[in-house]
């Protein structure tokens, strides 16, 4: 029993990895049943349009056609209306009226994929276009067609959080006040897996199984039977291997809905995968929000108040992955690393002719659009004020040993130190010799940018009073099962789509139980034998799911006392636990091991205790955590082209204690490169007849290797107080801290010219726009 | 739809096959041959999910191909490798020891691609620079990792593979 363990803070080599590297690896479109058939999904061309007629006839005579769908089959069943996240309902398939570009319309369900894709193409739709809503300001004019026509309004709600009074009264005192429209363009999280799954019913049983891409197993199941009434125990979802997900595999689509019912009207399994285009124009996308939004200052920088309008664009059905309570999810945070007098925040959601399901893209609720609005408008007001923006930031910090601290939302922030994570970086960057480079280089008339980014988050959701999706709390859970031998198997509620779960969950019981990592097997995303949790999203799993397993072993060593007392005939409160070894307090060669206990606890047992050592936690977050960062950027501008070069990116995160550093730093570069492609290449974008541009990787243009930048990383440590292993999360950190950063270094590079703003994707067009109209354009 | 009878060998082995005209590559590969960890990730022969070796018979050489805009037909007396392929008696090629020693995946989906093409790159050229892995792999996108572990892996696999002194497919290619 003398195996290394390797805890926390191991850069241990991720368990998963054995099988993906040799091909191994079991994702939904690998899964091969007997006698299975293939849906195939008819989408509709328009964004807006009335269904006069659908004639299947030609489709189904297509030999390997076993049927063709549609929604008023779904509606005989009773299951044509499909509850969403936010408990609206979307056909499955379209009955009346189409409601988006690429909507699900009918099914036809084959032999083989490629006959489906035949039948599909047979497949008659008589459409009347009518004229659709593509932005969310025309979704508001008066003379603007309904969306939907059942909810007698375009409009889906109105939020505010702050108090308004207040902060109007700071903006009628402040010496200078900013104010800047933004639009944070939409997204899409485009993981290399599209979504899918395979749906099998089984007639003796009844029991409907169905493998699918899913980032929340245990939330889907009970929706499902909720939806469909087949009672929870006959329903297994499970998640296999999932190739990446970033908040797009949290959602229901209709085709897995589609491939359930046909597997029960067939009683043989089917399998339903998306195609890249399907997946870009129908699953759910990111942002897209209009953002007022104006900072009130003293003259010497000082911070007074926020004022924040946002009118955000949902799609024809409200379907965002967000806690209840916040429609606009926690986008609060806005009021960053700063200490403000006051703040308020105003959001209308509207519906347009778009897919649902806002908020997806590896962020945690909005928090994205939040630490980008400040973040820029931090920069804004430091041009104003002539001052320096890493100054500016410094000046205005929440301080250390202001912790925790209540923001002006009323959110609080459980620890950080803010100014050491950006003079670390100001330091690794040399800030100070790049803004005399800068001078020089202006001087020369050449273009170089340094952009600040010092961002906060709010992760882990949630704390059960405040939190819950579809009225389930986001609590989260661990299962530790110690055998004889004292080998281990562990299950969460949780699901990993890349982040690594086998490996850092086995770490963090490792270190707590003092048996080998090797020695423990880490289960997700079957709901038959997992337990209960919401899943991984909104960088939740280290701060709920990693708790709950800390807490979990602490059960298990509670118990583990009672044995090795009992097996060393001393009393409980005699022995101390110290890893995976329990000795006599007096006499500490007296000992035995974790395994020489587990062993015990089957066959050994101490008379009136119960037998085995196991252990189940659903824990309930005290709090969020709130992991912070500041990242520094250096672009040079082609002033032929308008091309920017990121020429260094050092990041410095701050995420709390860490279990595995390598898992974290990918974590960080994956996150970094999203935030890279946020701001520079990245976008789905409409024309006014509702036409998607940018839905195959031809031209929804996600980061190669030759363009992403070599991140430059570095970490500093300050533990949540309230975390059991005093972590904190930290997937989303550089999705949601990066971008400003870009943006805000090629707007320093053209700052002496009187730029403010530029606008997301910064593409080479957007930028030599400027130049040409500042005139510094050179020849080529 | 016309068949054809053409004959491929898979990862060393012969392999007969019957397949439909319009039938692809990657299909063959996963259906037919039951080789899963070729994966699809765009259609359009962008991401490089699919990509394999193959030594096309007019060829002395490998190549990469993306196996989702390829016809089996095509590789009607060719030879080629997948993901499956790497691993040799029990050994792991150095690819695929780099990618799991540096951290270089995360959900998995891309990485048979990348092996592949990180195997026939190291074979072009032994002793890549930063800049010139960058560019080989540009046609393999990965949204997890960021590029910078992968970059790495694939240096740990060529300072390895001149440890060793042989090149890279000579690894992987059964005679």
């Amino acid at each position: 029993m003398t195996a290394t363990i390797h805890g926390m803070g191991h850069p241990l080599k991720r368990k998963e990895d054995a099988r993906f590297i040799r091909g191994k690896g079991t994702y939904v479109d690998d899964i091969k049943l007997p006698n299975m058939l293939h849906v195939k999904l008819i989408r509709s061309p328009y964004a807006h349009a009335k269904i006069k007629r659908i004639d299947v006839e030609r489709a189904l005579k297509v030999p390997g056609v076993v049927a063709v769908i549609t929604g008023k089959d779904l509606q005989a069943a009773g299951l044509s209306m499909m509850p969403t996240l936010m408990n609206d309902r979307q056909p499955v398939l379209a009955l009346d009226k189409v409601y988006y570009p690429y909507q699900e319309v009918a099914a036809v369900v084959a032999e083989d994929r490629y006959i489906a894709e035949d039948a599909a193409e047979l497949v008659e739709v008589e459409y009347e276009p009518l004229e659709p809503v593509m932005t969310p300001q025309r979704a508001l004019e008066p003379d603007a067609p309904l969306v939907r026509p059942d909810k007698g309004t375009n409009k889906i709600f109105t939020w505010s959080a702050g108090d308004k009074d207040l902060t109007d009264r700071y903006f009628q005192e402040a010496d200078v006040i900013v104010k800047e429209n933004f639009y944070y363009h939409r997204i899409h999280v485009a993981h290399m897996e599209t979504c899918g799954c395979v749906a099998h019913y089984d007639p003796p049983t009844g029991k409907l199984t169905l493998w699918m891409t899913t980032q929340a197993p245990h939330a889907v199941r009970t929706v499902a039977s909720l939806f469909t009434k087949i009672p929870e125990h006959k329903i297994r979802i499970i998640a296999p291997d999932i190739g990446g997900g970033f908040g797009g595999k949290v959602y229901v689509y209709p085709g897995y809905v589609v491939a359930a019912f046909a597997s029960i009207m067939t009683e043989r399994p089917v399998k339903w995968i998306e195609t890249r285009t399907e997946n870009l124009s129908s699953t759910a996308f990111a942002r897209d929000a209009y953002i007022t939004a104006e900072v009130a200052a003293k003259k010497d920088g000082t911070l007074l108040a926020l004022r924040m309008s946002v009118l955000s664009d949902h799609g024809a059905f409200f379907g965002d992955a967000t806690p209840s309570k916040f429609p606009f999810g926690l986008f609060t945070i806005v009021s960053g690393c700063y200490k403000w007098k006051a703040g308020y925040v105003e959001v209308t959601g509207v519906h347009t002719n778009k897919p649902p399901g806002g908020i997806a893209y590896r962020c945690s609720f909005r928090v994205t659009e939040a630490a980008y609005v400040i973040e820029r408008m931090i920069d804004i007001l430091a041009h104003k004020l002539g001052m320096d923006p890493a100054e500016l930031r410094l000046k205005n910090f929440i301080k250390k040993e202001e912790f925790p601290y209540t923001s002006v939302f009323g959110w609080e922030y459980d620890s950080g130190d803010y100014e050491r994570a950006l003079r670390l970086a100001m330091e690794k960057i040399d800030y100070e010799q790049l803004r005399k480079e800068q001078e020089e280089k202006r001087k020369r008339g050449e273009l170089m940018g340094i952009g600040i980014s010092t961002f906060v988050e709010i992760v882990g959701a949630g704390p059960s009073k405040i939190f819950d999706i579809l009225g389930i709390k986001m609590f989260e859970s661990c299962e530790v099962r110690i055998h004889p031998t004292g080998k281990v198997i562990a299950r969460f509620g949780t699901k990993s789509q890349g982040q690594g779960h086998e490996t850092t969950f086995a770490q963090i019981l490792a270190e707590k139980l003092g048996i080998p990592e090797e020695d423990i097997t880490v289960e997700e995303g079957d709901t038959d034998t997992a337990p209960y949790g919401l899943g991984t999203y909104a960088s939740r799993s280290t701060p709920t799911a990693g708790a709950a397993a800390a807490v979990t072993a602490d059960k298990i060593i509670a118990k583990a006392k009672k044995i090795a007392a009992h097996l060393l005939e001393v009393r409980e409160e005699d022995i101390v636990f110290e890893k995976g070894r329990f000795y006599v307090k007096e006499a500490p060669e007296k000992s035995v091991t974790i395994q020489d206990v587990a062993f015990a606890a089957y066959t050994n047992p101490p008379p009136g205790l119960e037998p085995g050592l196991e252990a189940v936690t659903y824990y309930d977050p005290p709090n969020m955590t709130f992991p912070f960062g500041a990242y520094i950027c250096v672009v040079d501008i082609d002033r032929g082209t308008g091309e920017v070069k990121v020429r260094r990116f050092v990041a410095v995160d701050d995420c709390g204690n860490v279990i595995n550093p390598m898992i974290v730093e990918g974590q960080i570069h994956g996150a970094l490169t999203m935030g890279f492609g946020t701001a520079f290449l990245e976008e789905i974008r409409y024309d006014e007849q509702g036409n998607i541009y940018g839905n195959t990787f031809m031209d929804y243009l996600i980061p190669t290797a030759v363009e992403t930048p070599r991140w430059e990383t570095y970490r500093t440590v300050t533990p949540s107080p309230h975390h059991p292993l005093g972590a904190k999360g930290v997937a989303e950190s550089p999705t949601v801290g990066s971008p400003a950063a870009f943006e805000n270094a090629v707007v320093d590079a053209l700052s002496h010219l009187g730029v403010t703003k530029i606008g997301m994707p910064l593409y080479p067009w957007r930028v030599y726009s400027i130049l040409k109209e500042k005139g510094v354009v050179s020849e080529l | 739809m016309g068949r054809h009878k053409i004959s491929v060998v898979v990862n060393g082995v012969k392999k007969e096959l019957d397949v439909e005209s319009r039938l692809l590559a990657v299909h063959m590969i996963r259906e037919l041959l039951n080789l899963t960890g070729t994966h699809i990730g765009c259609d359009t022969s962008n991401c490089g999910a699919c990509t394999i070796l193959v030594r096309f018979p007019w060829s002395e050489d490998f190549v990469t191909v993306k196996s989702c805009t390829l016809f089996a037909v095509q590789l009607d007396g060719s030879e080629i490798y997948t993901v499956e392929g790497l691993e040799r008696d029990g050994r792991l090629h150095p690819v695929q020891e780099g990618f799991w020693e540096k951290h270089g995946l995360q959900c998995g989906y891309c990485t048979p691609g990348l092996l592949m093409q990180s195997a026939w790159l190291l074979h072009q050229n032994p002793m890549p620079t930063e800049d010139e892995i960058r560019q080989m792999i540009a046609g393999n996108l990965c949204r997890c990792t960021g590029y910078v572990k992968i970059v790495e892996a694939i240096q740990y696999a060529a300072e390895k593979l001149n440890r060793m002194g042989v090149r890279s497919l000579e690894l992987v290619v059964r005679r």
